[in-house]
């Protein structure tokens, strides 16, 4: 798409012009930027800079060298170095990190869904790699990430206890729909259903620990259930033809009550860095003694960040695993195998067993990331290898590992993304 | 730009699709709208909907046939009928008009230029051209038009009487800069400035009343080329209609008013702006006698217009010393573009000036020439400001032509305002 705006300045402008297209996309849409008007040969870095809803700055940059015609183009030319290498055109998104003298361990999320992520790129001249902020760039572009294609609705679930929101796409549905579970962070994380209703499901994103409300003895097996029946009996949605779509714990979850809910039956699941070594029996403050219980078995590294995978290990010794031979409808498992929190890697090599000695093996597809850590997000979101965390069990606050290498781990989240997406849609798509 | 959403959906899904990229684009820029998975062959139509900040629904249509694939593509298929036809890839939007059972002589302006324009596309089967609400489309995207780029900063500025809006680009300057005056219906109409400002241009829209005199425009220049942002002595006036002729007063006599060029869209130096506008309004008043209405009761301005100057002089466009460009509709029912042009066009000649004047005169286009792809209107209602009295106003035009000179124009305007205020 040529845009106006590049057409009259590339003929009457003389100084350097930096273009990002297109200037508000989707956060899985993949941006390209152009820097023309420059000197031939010319070392320039693009920055970019974003200060995130919690206030804090985070940025990325790469080091361009400009052709012969003096442009530079991200999408098909090298970075030399900097926060990312090599042919990278989404580079300045997923390789951000703070800015220096940040706070530490902190980790980009999006709390304002209806709010786009605004992204500052710049042009600087020479390969310069600190100080941005004290230069002057050669030029500047303004570019926002929306979590929300227009048209989509927001509706507050409010049912007693049960606090969810739901997303809508845009037109009159009804829609395909998806309970769409975080993990074991806890509070209302929207921005991953906010972009599923972009694309056309009806998603459904349920807070489950933290509601000042919801104890956690009563987050049990009904209050999934009753979540469930809420989003199938919701008018806009087409009525069972559900997902359930987790992350960490929001997988065990997942993976509990598609083996054992005589309520819930999606067409299909989704787990993202689960793990079926966890029953979840009866409620989550039972798993969570269990956790707290086991906490001797957690270990630390050299920096003290906690790797939580064996603790895991450790339950499924005494309470057994899931059944998940029991499971009847298509099941897709997204890992990495860098993965320091849940043994993601081992569970699914054991799910695949199970399922091949129970006759469901068919069911399942197992997409394992080599170099990707757990925190498997929506696609050119920053790398987190070990974040600052508050653990539900002992209410502790601790440097959680979650693995992974920055590179691999965005191949991952743009990768996985994608195949999500077209595996709900191939078994959602109804009639 | 292939985005994900297209290609994860045309592999998996049969219900029919519709695209609109980009999702959300600033207001001048074009959107291409495909529809696949439909029948080879089908009838449908392409059907946009908007309601306005006045809360009136606004609509276009066109009629295609799908190919032998089942896709239609907006930028490259005919258009059978509807409300456009041809190739027409933008069709969709400068041939909107509103609903059956709207309120008569209405105009779309946009009022609140930080919330994007929505309009709802949407595909029909068969080929419809009423009861849309009553029918359920095959599918429907949503798409939003930005009259601002992201990181674009609005001031307010009110220093002393002046009253204006001041827009940024995004960055941290220093900018060009542009003095926005609208025309003669009031009030402070912001989105031009917005738009400039998203073409990285610091401008100021202006507001001004009947009470104004030069006075008035002089320190709203001043306020603009001494603002912190602005590079100083880069500036151009850009005026539309009223605007355009205290445009050419100001150029012409101003001490203080001295821009690196002027843009003038239907505009007339036949219109006298040195004094005040409530002399300008007197004079129009007096010559009420001279309006026409057409059979439609509708108020033809331009001949009242070409009357003034034989009771007060024209403005001495002689000595201009900046260049000057002309945007006129050679169908403009409201101000003597033509006449006035040549007549411009004479006295520079004679002054020994005319290199300096540019004149794009557009067939068939009227007297708004707005921003691209906004609907057109032949006449709409307004109330005169000499007389305060509510009439329908004639601007002229016809929807194709004047369409093309929009999105034409606004492509010469930029160009000329990046060619005179680029600093080196």
């Amino acid at each position: 798409m040529y845009s106006l705006y590049r057409s009259v300045s590339t003929q009457k402008r003389t100084c350097p012009l930096l273009s990002v297209q297109p200037i508000r996309g989707l956060v899985d849409e993949k941006f390209k930027f152009v820097v023309t008007n420059l000197p031939p040969n010319q070392k320039v870095t693009l920055h970019s800079l974003h200060q995130s809803d919690d206030k804090d700055f985070w940025e990325a940059f790469g080091h361009y060298v400009s052709d012969e015609h003096g442009s530079v183009t991200g999408f098909k030319d090298e970075s030399l170095g900097g926060t990312f290498e090599g042919t990278e055109p989404m580079g300045l998104l997923w390789s951000m990190r703070p800015t220096s003298g940040s706070r530490h361990g902190i980790r980009l999320r999006k709390r304002d869904t209806f709010r786009p992520m605004e992204v500052c790129i710049s042009v600087y001249s020479g390969h310069i790699s600190q100080g941005f902020s004290q230069q002057t760039p050669l030029a500047t572009s303004v570019s926002e990430r929306w979590y929300i294609a227009p048209g989509v609705k927001r509706v507050n679930i409010r049912e007693k206890n049960l606090r969810g929101t739901l997303f809508l796409p845009p037109g009159s549905g009804p829609y395909p729909a998806v309970l769409d579970l975080w993990g074991g962070g806890g509070g209302l994380v929207e921005y991953r259903s906010a972009i599923l209703a972009s694309h056309g499901f009806a998603s459904m994103a349920l807070e489950y620990l933290g509601p000042e409300d919801l104890r956690l003895e009563d987050t049990d097996a009904s209050y999934f259930e009753r979540a469930y029946q809420i989003l199938n009996n919701h008018p806009m949605v087409k009525k069972d033809n559900l997902a359930v779509l987790g992350l960490s714990i929001g997988s065990v979850i997942t993976l509990n009550m598609v083996s054992y809910s005589k309520v819930i039956k999606p067409k299909c699941c989704v787990c993202i860095s689960g793990s079926h070594l966890v029953p979840v029996n009866k409620s989550l403050f039972e798993l969570f003694e269990q956790l707290k219980n086991h906490a001797d078995k957690l270990r630390v590294n050299e920096d003290n960040q906690v790797i939580y995978r064996n603790l895991h290990l450790a339950i499924s010794c005494e309470s057994g695993k899931v059944d998940v031979g029991r499971i009847k409808c298509p099941l897709l498992l997204v890992n990495g195998d860098d993965d320091q929190t849940f043994p993601a890697v081992e569970s699914a090599e054991d799910m695949a067993m199970m399922m091949e000695k129970a006759g469901n093996r068919h069911l399942l597809e197992i997409l394992t990331y080599p170099g990707a850590g757990h925190l498997i997000e929506p696609p050119y979101s920053p790398h987190f290898r070990a974040t600052k965390y508050k653990l539900q069990e002992t209410n502790e606050t601790i440097v959680m590992l979650w693995g992974g290498q920055t590179k691999p781990h965005a191949y991952a989240q743009e990768d996985a993304w994608k195949k999500i997406l077209a595996f709900l849609w191939q078994h959602l798509s109804a009639p």
